[in-house]
């Protein structure tokens, strides 16, 4: 067994308004470096609220969080945002790219916030994974003037951009229509066996998560499934 | 290396919604300009006002004043259980008014480090004679280039020069309103009688109106020696030193320490003149209060904006928080744009309120107190334009910092979820 990037311990979570509910019981699991999950479940089973558990955005649980062998419990705000910057990358149903900036900004951002390497470096590092991704050649342009698919494969290229140790997706092919479904998931595919990335994603779609390597079915708060030899 | 990427991020979303910030930023503008203008205004009416008054009062006047001696004979005896006296009906003696010694206190005042400058005087009655009428009047001996420098004679002149009162033996300078009484004009000669009844004819050099008519009419300048030829006394005799401090509010001190010192009465502009700064404190203290009200509003106005901006811009924040830019981040962020558009709404402010006094200094403005006055004054100090700026700083930081808080702390995960 490979390292392991990201380790649940006994994660608990409560949601008490207005009355007590129980989102989360003891979950336990670990991902290992160059795995390829899928988190599944009926909606309201408690994935999402899970993966921004794992993510750092959520501090409100009870239980131990490991990114990288450290503990994600007792970090100030700041350090888990440096934690997010440096090792998570995001893919959300919503591609939240700016509208502001061009496309290469947007994925230059997260690099220039690291600020690990210069301005133009940073700016070669993002081309590349436009590269990657097949969407060099929109680099110049708005994010708004992109189609969904695009601006979701750019949100994809931005959650690379600091060549993070895992990437979390939230239903990252849920607004899209099939045939760019197929293009997100291909990539997705195309990461995690060229470039051996980590990635986590939550998904309800049943043929998606039967195509990567791991599945973990949720139901009602509570890991059933967690299948490691698939 | 952050500040760099901060910044980038508040300029995009400045531009982005520039009308709004253009809208803030004329707030900020509007009120910087009115705040200099109206400080400047105040302040130089406030210089014109007290200038009537103050320029031409000695911060101390050292003289000898006319009242019953104090050390009566009787007194100096030696004390005894057996008597006590009873001095009545003390009048007034012959005390003279002239200043004993006074080339020596002089000299000692022109070496007092806080003086800025001492000017002499002789003052003394005297009587116009117009035909069978006699207007009486005073007649002040001046060293006239003293008194131009410290107390601006020349501002109060409007026909003549005043310094052919030294050139010119036997001259006189009077007041408008005498001058038309007496039907004089600049080069007439007009006759004057002493109390001891001594005519003289002077030469009038010049015309000068103050706009207060008692002094128009009553008060006329000569040099010092024809006043003390005029009353027959010696080329030494002095009725009057008449002080400038570089410091005006040691006027009080000094000149209890000088009435000690040369055994003389001294009299402090704040005791002869107290009214005076009042109305200047607190005409100066209304345009502040104005300035600062004008750029607390324009501060709502910016709270507003970026109280909108914030919520037009959830979804950034979101994400900015979730690739890992800290509440700090956003904060800063929030903040620069505060200060971004007070800072150039502020500096464009700075410069249209130059010229909006600029503008104020055309305007024509006439006041028969003033005859060198032309246009509404106007005192561009620099100070008032630093407070501007400061202020404009500290507001705009202000009503930035509550809607940056706010901003720093959006959980993006309700915004992301909500979704």
């Amino acid at each position: 067994m490979s390292e392991t990037i990201l380790e649940a311990r006994k994660i608990n979570k409560e949601f008490n308004d207005p009355v007590k509910v129980k989102v989360l019981t003891d979950i336990n699991f670990s991902i290992a470096k160059g795995e390829f999950v899928a988190l599944t479940g009926k909606s309201g089973c408690g994935k999402s609220t899970l993966l921004y558990i794992l993510s750092t955005m959520d501090t409100d649980y009870e239980g131990e969080l490991l990114i990288d062998d450290i503990s994600m419990v007792k970090k100030k705000e700041a350090e888990l945002a440096k934690v997010r910057n440096k090792k998570i990358g995001f893919v959300f149903q919503f591609h939240y790219l700016l509208d502001e900036f061009t496309v290469l900004k947007n994925v230059m951002l997260p690099g220039l916030k690291l600020s690990q390497f210069l301005e133009k470096e940073v700016e070669v590092r993002a081309m590349e994974k436009l590269k990657i991704l097949g969407i060099d050649k929109l680099a110049a342009k708005k994010a708004n003037q992109l189609s969904g698919g695009e601006k979701q494969r750019v949100a994809i290229a931005r959650a690379l951009i600091n060549d993070p140790d895992i990437i979390m997706g939230d239903e990252p092919t849920g607004n899209l229509d099939k045939k760019n479904s197929d293009i997100v998931f291909d990539l997705f595919k195309k990461l995690a066996e060229e470039l051996k990335q980590t990635l986590l994603i939550v998904t309800h779609d049943q043929s998606f998560a039967d195509r990567t390597h791991r599945i973990i079915t949720m139901e009602d708060g509570k890991i059933i499934n967690n299948n490691n030899t698939k | 290396m952050n500040i760099k990427l901060i910044s980038s991020i508040a300029k995009s979303l400045l531009l982005a919604r520039f009308k709004q910030t253009l809208i803030a930023a004329v707030g900020v503008t509007f009120s910087i300009t009115m705040f200099i203008a109206l400080l400047s205004f105040m302040a130089g009416l406030n210089d014109l006002l007290d200038g009537i008054m103050l320029n031409r009062t000695a911060h101390v006047r050292l003289y000898n004043e006319i009242q019953p001696n104090v050390h009566q004979p009787i007194n100096k005896l030696p004390d005894s259980i057996n008597r006590y006296n009873f001095i009545r009906s003390v009048k007034s003696g012959n005390s003279r008014q002239q200043i004993y010694n006074g080339a020596a206190i002089m000299k000692t005042l022109q070496k007092d480090s806080r003086v800025l400058g001492i000017a002499p005087k002789l003052i003394s009655p005297i009587f116009f004679n117009n035909t069978a009428i006699d207007i009486a009047g005073v007649i002040n001996g001046i060293d006239i280039q003293n008194e131009a420098t410290l107390f601006h004679f020349n501002d109060f002149l409007i026909e003549g020069q005043s310094s052919d009162l030294d050139k010119i033996s036997s001259s006189i300078i009077i007041g408008v309103r005498l001058a038309k009484i007496l039907s004089a004009n600049v080069g007439d000669r007009v006759q004057v009688s002493t109390i001891s009844g001594d005519i003289f004819q002077l030469k009038v050099t010049g015309l000068y109106k103050t706009g207060v008519q008692d002094i128009d009419k009553t008060q006329s300048y000569a040099s010092i020696a024809t006043v003390q030829k005029l009353i027959g006394k010696p080329n030494t005799y002095i009725t009057d030193i008449q002080i400038k401090l570089k410091d005006l509010s040691m006027a009080p001190s000094m000149a209890k320490e000088y009435a000690r010192l040369f055994e003389l009465d001294a009299v402090d502009i704040q005791t002869a003149n107290a009214q005076f700064e009042t109305g200047s404190s607190v005409r100066t203290l209304i345009s502040f209060a104005v300035g600062v009200v004008l750029l607390i509003v324009a501060g709502f106005g910016i709270y507003n904006i970026l109280n909108m901006m914030i919520y037009e811009k959830m979804d950034t924040i979101a994400i900015l928080k979730a690739t890992g830019f800290s509440g700090k981040d956003v904060q800063n962020i929030f903040l620069v744009i505060a200060v971004g558009i007070g800072f150039f709404g502020g500096i464009l402010g700075l410069l249209l309120g130059l010229g909006l006094s600029a503008l104020i200094d055309l305007i024509p403005f006439t006041s028969d107190a003033l005859p060198n006055i032309k246009t509404y004054p106007i005192d561009y100090n620099p100070v008032f334009y630093l407070i501007a700026a400061v202020f404009a700083l500290i507001t705009t930081f202000f009503a930035g910092w509550f809607p940056a808080r706010k901003a720093s702390k959006v959980d993006p995960v309700i915004i992301i979820r909500g979704k």
